[in-house]
């Protein structure tokens, strides 16, 4: 029963409720990271780490808040988190992993302002306040987000280096393709809305 | 620079949406109607000025190292406050926005213009920056709105503007529509710079 429960979420946040096909979260690194299929792997595996971790914490920063009760400095402490979570990753792949640390380049910091993650810490706090299992869910929609982030990205990316080579128009150039192809993938991606997880 | 160039910088030169492309995701989010594209781009006005003159003030004070961490807890402030009182006087606004209310925060416009410009002027031209780049912002997010309110759902402002026969393209009142309209507007900003170039150049012949 616990683990239906838990597929539904992650096939709806992956799918249905795509983060940034359908929710328009995290769109700033979706469009800036995704020039190469490389880039766009790694970025969506640093956002699924960040995010899967920022899930757990926020949930325990949440009873802390609801403990004391401050609900309302929710949107702080959240950042904050997150702000904390996304140094220490940065920490750990610049020591690790340099050539992956080298390829996200600026779009690592900015993780911390990708808004996809702020907002699975937010969306868990409401979408889950009723249910016994709140932790266990909180988390596997966290990691569900960021696969659904990162299938969006990767696809996109490996639109985008077809667009390289193609005989674009002048006025399209740049940005309106961009997003007028982003615009295409989100129908695609509409086909999915009609099934409810 | 004047203070007016620094108003109108941010309103055309430099317009947070389609010149630069931040803050995408409340640009996609919030636009099915006008009144919650000019509601969003109002809130995050508000916080760009209160933030910028607050990080224009303490610019001397916030040691180099943890500027971000203190520039993201000065905005943080200012939206929980943005947030508490459209909850308390604008509610159905407040429940329109949802969840990108919060999202204020993480909208790169504003930690960009406390990086780029109010961590390096003083307080006033930093509150006319805000101002001007919040304009911007909320002028784009409201053609945007317009556009999309218009095609989707025949109405502006909520009033049924064209007529019975229309019939709505209720895809842009959804998430494709988004990425479309700004895309195609994209263009529209395209063709007239090439326009202007090629008339300066015909000029020069």
């Amino acid at each position: 029963m616990l683990l239906t429960r838990l597929l539904m979420i992650s096939l709806g946040a992956i799918f249905a409720e795509n983060f940034v096909l359908v929710k328009f979260l995290g769109i700033c690194p979706f469009l800036g990271v995704s020039k190469k299929t490389e880039t766009a792997f790694g970025m969506g595996f640093a956002v699924v780490f960040v995010m899967v971790c920022a899930s757990a914490l926020t949930w325990l920063v949440n009873q802390l808040l609801v403990l004391c009760n401050i609900e309302y400095l929710q949107t702080i402490a959240f950042i904050l988190v997150i702000a904390v979570l996304v140094q220490f990753v940065e920490m750990f792949l610049r020591k690790n992993i340099p050539p992956l640390y080298n390829s996200l380049g600026i779009y690592l910091p900015l993780i911390t302002t990708n808004c996809a993650v702020l907002g699975v810490a937010i969306l868990n706090i409401t979408k889950f306040a009723d249910s016994t299992t709140s932790f266990l869910d909180s988390v596997v929609y966290g990691g569900a987000a960021g696969l659904g982030f990162t299938l969006a990205i990767i696809l996109f990316a490996g639109v985008r280096e077809r667009l390289e080579n193609a005989d674009i128009p002048e006025f399209l150039k740049g940005m309106p393709i961009v997003l007028i192809t982003a615009s295409l993938l989100s129908i695609a991606f509409m086909g999915f809305s009609g099934m409810s997880f | 620079m004047n203070k007016k160039d620094v108003l109108l910088n941010g309103l055309l030169k430099e317009n947070p949406t389609f010149v630069l492309f931040l803050g995408m995701c409340p640009t996609l989010a919030v636009t099915t109607s006008v009144v919650n594209a000019i509601g969003m781009g109002l809130s995050t006005m508000v916080v760009l000025v209160f933030s910028n003159l607050f990080i224009s003030l303490l610019r001397k004070f916030i040691p180099e190292k943890v500027r971000i961490a203190a520039y993201i807890v000065v905005i943080a402030s200012f939206v929980t406050l943005v947030e508490m009182l459209l909850k308390a006087f604008l509610p159905s606004l407040y429940s329109a926005l949802g969840i990108y209310i919060a999202l204020i925060v993480v909208n790169c416009i504003i930690l960009g213009r406390a990086e780029a410009f109010a961590s390096k002027n003083n307080a006033i031209d930093s509150m006319l920056d805000g101002v001007g780049m919040g304009l911007g912002f909320t002028a784009a997010l409201t053609i945007i709105g317009a556009v999309r309110e218009l095609l989707g759902a025949g109405t502006l402002f909520g009033f049924h503007i064209l007529t019975t026969h229309f019939q709505p393209i209720t895809i842009f009142v959804l998430a494709p529509g988004a990425f479309l309209t700004l895309g195609l507007l994209a263009m529209v900003k395209n063709i007239i710079e090439m326009k202007k170039k090629g008339g300066e150049e015909n000029a020069v012949d």
